[in-house]
């Protein structure tokens, strides 16, 4: 049974893989303007904030954590960003602060959970409101878009005529480095363990609580680091800069087959999930699909990346149960 | 005493040449079963051997796919547990599922409690029906107690209580003693009489040998899906009964090996946790093995988790050779030599949608490492090594481990420790739960590592496990060690007398 539910996780992963490349023939076959290298350029560069807190954001549900405030956390680092560049510190200086800033508030939802013991669901909620809240305070409704053009080029501009972004290839490196983390260390399996029985990770001697402060610490950090580069992207520092953006990262992560309830999945089919979920916003906005019903369409996947494992594993159990019985 | 078999009076409830398979596996093979009215019918067999697919047939869960069943002689079909119910037949599990927060009335009552005007509950015609089933039980439970806080022994009682007030005629009883403390099961035992007494016919199942030939008047075997025997057990002695259980004589149950004890590998010092147990000094020395014995809740699993680390302490120190344990840090336990197979194997001992080299492997994280990275391959080997040392029978080595039998997930257990290469090892109730031929292996694994040099802590409410096994017994009782007895006064008396407080030894 779980041996199967086991075989179905890796199957998943395919078929969101699978998925995707059907998606993308389909694209390039039948929707104007799709497979031209400018707009698959526009395609990755937008997906790239989703694809970059997803990374953290699939350890984080592994374990059997959540963390809804990154959203909130990238649009403080650009708003604090904004605020230091109006002051006239140098970009050089702003980014490593922000990216502190970014642990701290990963760090402070971490000890809220490991400390105090309460859900992170809930304490995310809260701080997901804290943050942008600070984030309005500290820039109000300006808007600061005089960054260094260099700093400009890099996070917009693409190789040549080629469809990849520049900021495409470090993210290559962290979605790297972040997949032999999960799979291929000790750290990652202990993740696994964790997620599937806290109770039972804890009598094996892992150290659930700090492996748990360490991942929403790191989130906090990849969610300032995508303010930072959405703020440069765009360029453009506003307190509202990736508002909604938790939902793209978490429907995205579960499209790609991570158990909600923690303990399976993998990282390939998260961002497999990732790159799916931004394709079908590029061909939205290709066909002139409004924003809000991208929302709407957004939503719909949550709930089904959420419910259609269930229905499978209803159905897998029906049948044994018919052939058992 | 009881010469019905023949001549008395007719069956309540049988089945007859049952047989059921699950796909290529045939649980049941041409199984037949008698229940009389006013007797205790015990049903023997290791796991696996097919108790449990008997009981849901019986229960109306499975529908068997040759053969009958027959209540009061006429053959019967159970559409679903209900029929079953209706029919008066009720199963009793080894851990009830109660509602928590309903008190002992509604949860029997529930969905049919006595109503007055306007359909409101009428309390006090539910609490008065309440305290007439507990009579006719003999027991004194306060209908008005909420169910939470109840003890296992006393949500047992309540189930057999909601049992009786939908006039169960057949009382199907699946291991009800297991998380149960010796005056619990007394008091258990003292309720079945009486139900037998009133006409009752009880199926009891248990893994504990010498409660079946306390309880029951007959008992009915099964191996490997098979009907082996249905017979009186007067006149029957234990080694009979596993002679048909397993096939062939057992080895010694407790093959207990005499080890010179050596240093003190394993040093708890005026332990304290407030409010669960209080100043708690022992040493265990290597080639030894100690029993702690008591009654559940006497603190028994609370000093091993404390010592482990699972738990804080708030006074007292803990050393393993000699080196002192930081307070609530399991890895430096680990670190230290410490090994603890929990109580709970489902929910501590395994993480049960992990494969079993996994979970081996989980005991690992800072060896089977190179380079910063997993080592795959000795991963591999490593949980090979130890699944075959201890002949966990499973398919594949990447198969989850909630697909083997509770005696292979024990082995699991103690393969992911043993891997570990213990000084010390604490086991916690090691054989609950587990059929007799593994719980024999249980024991000679234990006795060897005693006999290698690991000091052995056995936490175990099975007094002829600790009687057969510890090199010496300490007695728990209400948090306080209360005893120290050696191997050759260690009685069941004398244990029991410490456990219960009457008498310091």
């Amino acid at each position: 049974m779980a041996d199967s539910s086991l075989a179905r996780a890796v199957r998943w992963d395919t078929v969101v893989g699978a998925l995707l490349i059907v998606v993308l023939l389909l694209s390039f076959g039948f929707v104007d303007g799709f497979g031209n290298a400018l707009n698959l350029s526009f395609l990755i560069g937008n997906t790239l904030p989703i694809a970059l807190i997803a990374l953290p954001m699939t350890l984080l549900v592994v374990s059997g954590e959540i963390d809804l405030s990154v959203a909130s956390t990238a649009g403080l680092s650009g708003a604090v960003m904004g605020a230091l560049w109006n002051q006239g510190m140098t970009i050089e200086t702003i980014i490593p602060l922000c990216l502190l800033l970014g642990a701290v508030c990963g760090l402070i939802n971490g000890l809220l959970v490991t400390r105090l013991g309460l859900p992170s669901l809930a304490v995310t909620i809260g701080t997901l409101a804290a943050y942008r809240g600070i984030a309005q305070i500290v820039l109000g409704s300006d808007a600061v878009t005089d960054f260094p053009t260099q700093y400009l080029d890099f996070a917009a501009g693409r190789i040549g005529d080629t469809f990849i972004p520049y900021a495409f290839l470090p993210f290559l490196v962290l979605l790297a480095i972040a997949v032999v983390v999960l799979h291929a260390t000790p750290f990652g399996r202990s993740l696994f363990a964790i997620g599937a029985s806290e109770e039972a990770a804890r009598f094996a001697g892992i150290r659930v609580k700090r492996q748990k402060l360490i991942l929403f610490t790191m989130t906090g950090l990849m969610a300032s680091l995508t303010g930072v580069f959405w703020a440069l992207h765009y360029a453009s520092a506003r307190y509202d800069n990736a508002t909604g953006l938790e939902l793209a990262v978490i429907a995205a992560v579960l499209l790609g087959g991570i158990d909600f309830d923690g303990g399976k999945g993998t990282l390939g089919g998260a961002i497999a999930g990732v790159f799916l979920l931004g394709a079908l916003q590029n061909v939205m906005s290709l066909q002139d699909v409004s924003a809000q019903s991208q929302i709407v369409v957004t939503g719909v996947l949550l709930v089904l990346s959420v419910l259609g494992p269930r229905v499978a594993r209803q159905i897998s159990v029906a049948r044994a149960a018919r052939s058992a019985g | 005493m009881t010469q019905r078999s023949d001549t008395g009076p007719s069956p309540v409830l049988a089945l007859k040449d049952v047989s059921k398979s699950f796909g290529a596996v045939r649980a049941l093979r041409d199984v037949s079963l008698e229940l009389f009215p006013g007797e205790v019918h015990a049903l023997a067999g290791e796991n696996g051997a097919g108790k449990s697919t008997l009981i849901k047939t019986l229960a109306g869960v499975h529908r068997p796919d040759a053969g009958q069943v027959l209540l009061d002689g006429e053959p019967t079909v159970f559409h679903g547990p209900a029929d079953a119910r209706d029919a008066g037949i009720a199963v009793i599990y080894q851990e009830p599922t109660l509602f928590p927060d309903l008190s002992i009335a509604e949860n029997i009552f529930m969905g049919r409690q006595p109503r007055r005007a306007l359909g409101r509950i009428d309390h006090k015609a539910t609490n008065a029906a309440t305290l007439a089933l507990m009579q006719r039980l003999g027991v004194e439970l306060d209908p008005d107690r909420p169910a939470r806080g109840l003890s296992i022994a006393d949500q047992q009682i309540v189930e057999i209580a909601k049992a009786l007030s939908f006039d169960a005629r057949v009382l199907i009883m699946d291991e009800p003693t297991a998380a149960l403390t010796g005056s619990e099961v007394a008091r258990l035992f003292g309720v079945v009489r009486t139900l037998r007494e009133q006409g009752a016919a009880v199926l009891f199942i248990s893994h504990r040998l010498e409660e079946i030939f306390q309880i029951c008047q007959r008992v009915t075997t099964l191996r490997d899906g098979a009907w082996i025997s249905s017979e009186l057990l007067d006149g029957m002695t234990e080694d009979d009964l596993v002679r048909r259980m397993v096939g062939r004589d057992l080895d010694e149950l407790y093959p207990k090996q005499e080890v010179q004890a050596g240093e003190v590998a394993l040093s708890v010092r005026r332990l304290t946790r407030e409010g669960v147990f209080t100043d708690v000094s022992f040493e265990v020395r290597r080639g030894e093995i100690v029993g702690l014995a008591g009654l559940v809740g006497a603190g028994r699993t609370e000093v091993a988790r404390a010592v482990f680390g699972v738990d804080r302490w708030d006074a007292g120190e803990v050393e393993v050779d000699g080196k002192a344990l930081t307070n609530g840090a399991p890895s430096t336990a680990m670190a230290a030599g410490l090994a603890l197979v929990p109580e709970d194997r489902r929910a501590q001992g395994l993480v049960m949608d992990m494969s079993i080299e996994r979970n081996i492997g989980l005991t690992g994280l800072r060896t089977t490492v190179k380079a910063g990275l997993m080592n795959r391959g000795a991963e591999r080997s490593r949980s090979l090594d130890w699944a075959v040392k201890l002949q966990v029978k499973y398919a594949r080595i990447a198969d989850a481990v909630s697909t083997l039998s509770g005696g292979n997930q024990q082995k699991v257990v103690l393969a992911k420790w043993l891997a570990t290469g213990p000084k010390v090892l604490i086991v916690d109730e090691p054989t609950r739960g587990i059929d007799v031929g593994t719980k024999a292996e249980v024991h000679r694994l234990l006795s060897q590592l005693a006999a290698d040099g690991v000091a052995v802590l056995m936490i175990s409410s099975d007094l002829p496990e600790v009687l057969g096994m510890a090199d010496r017994v300490l007695v728990m009782h209400e948090g306080r060690l209360t005893a120290e007895i050696p191997r050759s006064e260690a009685t069941e008396e004398s244990v029991m007398a410490a456990a219960t407080g009457r008498a310091a030894a």
